[in-house]
């Protein structure tokens, strides 16, 4: 069978595997609404008092609370898959609406930050590893052990004292210039100057992980039999570095990305609010503070299926660095 | 002891190990150097460190930041030691079960394990303490909810490639009944790697008490570093000490922590592992 | 003027020096040998002789700087080896001198296709287009006789079979027809009937393309198969070289030949009376497994593998019963059913008229001390964090004995192992692999059972000690008045301690017969096959 059809397929069977996943968290998110204090309707509802009587008696026969677990879980479920999550009156508007619009800065927060983190890790990873036990490989082994013990949160705020009051270099909060109304280019670069500071603080613990992941790896790698038959091949120690070890040492930090988005999207709630970054993690620091309780589920429902779906580019991009997985 | 000896050999661990004990010592003595609730005004606010009578300055409201980070060293190990706990019990559990009876029971717990894995960990801890009401047990039962799938995926493995050795066959060969196979002939075996991996959960759970205090989760009745950090975020411009002490113990205690955890590592299994 | 060629290769007063803190100061201490072309020399030895580190030295891939070369020369060619540059060993390495090793697997990269990886050895040493490496790679396939050059060009390592693998691995290194190829135990990771193949292939490229070969064995059936010359060796010092014949016909040495004594005859022993009695009687015994398929048929097709498949053995009182097959051939599954480690899907184990197979675990209660288990790594079958003397009495007591009888039972099992009782209080590393393997036949004992089923107990061992463990296996056999139910791989083992033999292919019992008988006139195809493949099959080791 065509390699591309297999792969297609392989991928398409990942995203079936994916299916109970999403329905489990739809389910927990149900279990957490009804944990919650008091009527679920009010949860539903947002701030206590904020909404109407009669919007509260919809909403109670909207989802049935008067009728057993079961069958709310199935209205609930129903509701979900059609994306109705429910009103906000905090702002006033659906949750679904919400989300969708601070989903984008959050994607961008996340895949500028994946590629920097994996990106350097992986770099950093090999200069330590190829040049075991020199300066170099103990500066950058420190350097990720201290970043590797720092809270996100810290970090972020000793950049704003340092780069952005100090120095003026960077923004301190917001993803673009309004005042400025920046168009085309000029905007990409707006936001683009706005995105290093967040980018920077979210990808440096992860950056860490990665490099002391890529360094143990790389060493681990380096003692295996086929590198001593590439050596005895005559292959020069650059080939082997880079042709025969890289490789297999990159698989274990493939399979670590993908493990860690879920908890990189978690990171992204704080990185947000330091930094005012209006996306998903910001939108839940709000709907924390108003006990927007329906929002944040919202957010935390969205955030699960974009885990999902980079694990899912991750499960692919393995594929083709190993040949072992069974694509067929 | 011979594991001192072989711990002693990394020296970072040694200095991991220093620190870990100054913390301990910090947060054991605190009620002795800094008598009274670290929430009450001291004197002067926003005393610049060293005035005052304030060794690391005052914030907002003229609370001690040094009191406050002295009661916080035992928040935050008290928090992050109970979470590891809970977390690891779970983990145990769920991954001994699973990697000793495989089939169906692996299938399913796994699934299970899978989806906390997929689920946004932070994102979820906030929302069980919101949801909850932000307390010490409500803090320690969101950690432990967010962290045990990585010790039962661990233990899992142990498990398996433990269940078909050979040793563990003469057991059921000579008729031993499977907890006592799980409990007195696989466990041991698999102690070192779960407390190396213990060891360096304490470490993210102090980092995910400290995120989750800095949002305004943290327990109102009870100082910690987060909490701290969280409060002089505001006065950032005008009394950087208020957020930077709290943050460098932070960073300290967590570095002692994974040095101490790196060390055990070494110390326990010495050169590499088979892996599962 | 010297006229005569230099030897290929010749090394002379080398030492190898290991790191402070070894068992001992050096790997390889003293070594003179020379190897000419067109020639096989075997370097054989037990487990530690030092026999790998003299390959990789000759390389220039000790693992430095931890081992290295502390003096004494390897000249190939007169060149000497120990001078040269990094640069210039580079050269050597793949060019002029390359090498096997012992597991395919591993050895190969398992993300590169194995075309790929002959292609990288072209491309280091010679200037060739892409097409034209490619056409001397699909060559090179075609010489280490792998079927399909075409398919197999753009298959990864994990695709294909260990035989497949090895031969892989030899067309890699006789890309640049180099003069020299070390073969560091090539065959041993492989089944006999492969293994019969790759030392013929060997042979057949050697002869053809005038090479020395170095080949590192610890077999002596593979030496009486392939060498020309022999070198023996022991703690890292040779104590033994001469033409083959002269080694394994007539050695000298005293060691030489006390290992050629410990290595098992091919000539079954003399037949014992057996009772009439049957101990055990497996009938149709069926054991699936199933992979694949899965929920919606997501998980691909679903594999079916009949890992025993309708086996019927019976097993006589006071008998050795022996299962002998290849990987794969269902003997260890078989031997896992019996002792109920592993349900069976259908048939009988029938033990003095129960069947044993559809107990639950409580009605199996009862047999289990009658059938023990002695199992094949002498490393994973004791409980590493356990004193030796738990180990033992751990049995008895799960099955209800007191701690204190068992303790008293144990001490006396390891007395008739031929063990000190001291070793009670002490953990399995602190023991050899032989003693590892007394311990664990002492557990086996100690629950007094009536059938004793091996599974490949003496494979993991060096010969000497194999012949030990032999030895005792036998003799407490007769004074206990055990059966026993012996799986190997190994012919030679099976015709020196078994008194009946099946032998497995693919799930299924090919043929049975009396030992005698069946070497003797085999009916079955595969059984004459894995006889043909015996290394070694043609010598008789001296009487001594």
């Amino acid at each position: 069978m065509n390699q591309t059809v297999k792969r297609f397929r392989y991928a398409m069977k990942r995203l079936a595997q994916a299916v109970p996943i999403v329905l489990a968290i739809i389910v927990i998110n149900f279990f957490l609404l009804h944990l919650a204090e008091g009527d679920a309707a009010v949860a539903l509802a947002g701030e206590a008092g904020s909404a109407t009587p009669e919007y509260m008696a919809q909403l109670r026969q909207k989802f049935g609370l008067d009728k057993p677990l079961p069958v709310q879980l199935g209205i609930y479920l129903k509701n979900v898959l059609v994306f109705d999550l429910g009103f906000s009156f905090r702002h006033n508007m659906p949750v679904a609406e919400l989300v969708f619009d601070r989903f984008m800065p959050t994607l961008l927060l996340m895949v500028s930050t994946i590629l920097i983190a994996v990106g350097f890790g992986v770099l950093l990873g090999l200069l330590a590893a190829s040049g075991l036990n020199t300066w170099r490989d103990t500066f950058i082994s420190v350097f990720a052990l201290v970043t590797y013990a720092t809270p996100l949160f810290w970090v972020g705020l000793m950049m704003i004292i340092l780069f952005a009051l100090n120095l003026g270099l960077f923004p301190t909060s917001g993803m673009e210039n309004f005042a400025a109304f920046h168009e085309g280019w000029d905007r990409v670069k707006d936001i683009a100057h706005h995105l290093v500071m967040p980018t920077i603080t979210l990808s440096l613990f992860y950056l860490a992980l990665y490099t002391r992941l890529m360094r143990s790896s790389m060493l681990e790698q380096a003692g295996m039999d086929y590198v001593t038959t590439a050596r005895a091949k005559g292959l020069t120690e650059r080939r082997i570095v880079f042709g025969h070890i890289l490789r297999n040492a990159l698989l274990p930090v493939v399979t670590m990305a993908g493990v860690q988005v879920g908890a990189l999207i978690g990171g992204s709630v704080i990185v947000e609010s330091v930094f005012a970054w209006p996306g998903l993690g910001m939108l839940a620091f709000e709907a924390l503070f108003s006990r927007d309780l329906n929002l944040l589920l919202g957010i935390f429902l969205l955030s699960a299926l974009l885990v999902i779906a980079i694990n899912l580019v991750v499960d692919i991009i393995y594929s083709f660095l190993d040949p072992r997985i069974e694509v067929g | 002891m011979a594991f001192w000896r072989l711990f002693r050999r990394n020296r970072s661990a040694v200095f991991g190990l220093a620190i870990l004990v100054a913390v301990l010592v910090l947060a054991a003595t605190a009620s002795m150097l800094f008598p009274g609730d670290p929430f009450k005004l001291a004197g002067q606010p926003m005393s610049a460190p060293g005035t005052n009578g304030f060794l690391l300055g005052s914030d907002t409201l003229g609370r001690d930041v040094a009191s406050g980070i002295a009661h916080g060293a035992q928040t935050s190990l008290l928090i992050g030691a109970l979470a590891t706990v809970v977390a690891v019990m779970l983990g145990v559990v769920f991954g001994g079960l699973a990697g000793y009876y495989g089939g169906w029971i692996d299938d399913v717990l796994m699934r299970v394990t899978e989806v906390f894995q997929t689920i946004p960990s932070f994102l979820f801890a906030i929302l069980i303490v919101a949801i909850i009401k932000p307390s010490i047990s409500s803090i320690v039962i969101a950690i432990a909810v967010v962290s045990w799938p990585a010790v039962a995926r661990l233990v899992r493995g142990e498990y398996i490639s433990l269940r078909h050795r050979e040793f563990v066959q003469a057991c059921h060969i000579t008729g031993m009944s499977d907890a006592r196979i799980m409990l007195r002939e696989i466990l041991p075996n698999c102690l070192s790697p779960i407390i190396v991996a213990g060891s360096l959960m304490v470490a993210t759970a102090i980092l995910i008490e400290s995120g989750l205090s800095f949002l305004g989760l943290g327990d109102p009745n009870i100082i910690s570093w987060g909490f701290q950090i969280g409060a002089g975020r505001t006065v950032l411009r005008s009394a950087w000490w208020v957020c930077t002490f709290p943050g460098v113990a932070i960073l300290l205690t967590v570095l002692a922590i994974n040095l101490v955890g790196e060390g055990l590592n070494d110390a326990l299994n010495p050169r590499l592992r088979e892996r599962s | 003027m010297k006229v005569k060629k230099p030897p290929l290769l010749d090394i002379r007063n080398l030492f190898v020096k290991l790191p402070a803190g070894a068992e001992r100061s050096h790997a390889a201490e003293d070594l003179n040998f020379t190897l000419e072309e067109n020639e096989i020399l075997c370097v054989v030895g037990e487990s530690g002789s030092g026999k790998s580190i003299t390959a990789l030295a000759v390389m220039g891939l000790l693992p430095a700087p931890h081992v290295r070369v502390e003096s004494g020369d390897i000249l190939f060619n007169g060149e000497n080896l120990t001078r040269a540059s990094a640069e210039r060993l580079r050269k050597v390495r793949g060019g002029e001198i390359s090498m096997i090793f012992q597991d395919p697997m591993t050895a190969l990269n398992p993300v590169l296709t194995v075309g790929k990886q002959i292609d990288e050895v072209i491309r280091i040493h010679a200037t060739l287009q892409r097409g034209q490496r490619r056409d001397r790679a699909l060559q090179l396939i075609g010489d280490v006789q792998l079927p399909n050059p075409d398919r197999i060009i753009n298959s990864y390592p994990h695709e294909l079979s260990g035989g497949q693998r090895q031969r892989a691995m030899i067309a890699m290194a006789l890309a640049m027809e180099p003069k020299i190829l070390i073969a560091d135990e090539p065959t041993t990771a492989l089944d006999v009937t492969t293994q019969a193949q790759i030392l013929q292939l060997i042979k057949h490229l050697q002869k053809s393309h005038n090479t020395g070969v170095l080949f590192i064995t610890h077999d002596f059936g593979v030496v009486a198969d392939i060498a020309d010359r022999v070198v023996v060796m022991q703690h890292g010092r040779m104590v033994e070289i001469n033409a083959a014949n002269e080694v394994l016909n007539n050695p000298r040495h005293a060691y030489t030949k006390s290992l050629i004594r410990s290595v098992p005859g091919l000539t079954p022993r003399k037949a014992r009376p057996i009772s009439g009695r049957q101990e055990l009687k497996v009938s149709n015994l069926t054991k699936i497994y199933r992979s694949g398929g899965g929920l919606l048929g997501f998980s691909g097709r679903e594999h079916v593998l009949h890992a025993t498949d309708s086996v019927c053995l019976t097993l006589h009182h006071g008998e050795t019963l022996g299962v002998v097959g290849e990987s794969g051939s269902g003997k260890s599954t078989l031997a896992r059913c019996i002792v109920r480690l592993i349900n069976a899907d259908a048939g009988q184990i029938l033990y003095q008229g129960t069947d044993l197979r559809p107990l639950n675990r409580a009605a199996m209660r009862p047999y289990r001390a009658k059938i023990q288990m002695v199992f094949q790594d002498p490393y994973a079958s004791l409980n590493p964090r356990k004193k030796v003397g738990h180990i033992i009495a751990d049995g008895p007591v799960s099955l209800g004995a007191t701690q204190l009888d068992a303790e008293k039972k144990a001490s006396e099992m390891l007395e008739l192992v031929g063990l000190d009782v001291r070793a009670f209080e002490r953990y399995p590393h602190e023991f050899s692999g032989g003693q590892r393997q007394r311990i664990g036949i002492a557990r086996a004992l100690t629950l007094e059972p009536e059938i004793l089923v091996a599974d490949e107990p003496v494979s993991a061992l060096d010969v000497s000690i194999q012949a030990q463990i032999l030895r005792l296996l036998a003799d407490i056999r007769d004074r206990l008045q055990l059966s026993m139910i012996f799986i190997t791989h190994d012919l030679r083992v099976a015709s020196q301690v078994c008194d009946r033999i099946a032998v497995m292919r693919l799930g299924k019992v090919e043929e049975e017969g009396a030992t005698a008988d069946l070497f003797a006139n085999a009916t079955h195809p595969y059984t004459r096959e894995l006889l043909d493949a015996v290394p070694g099959r043609d010598w008789r080791p001296p009487e001594q």
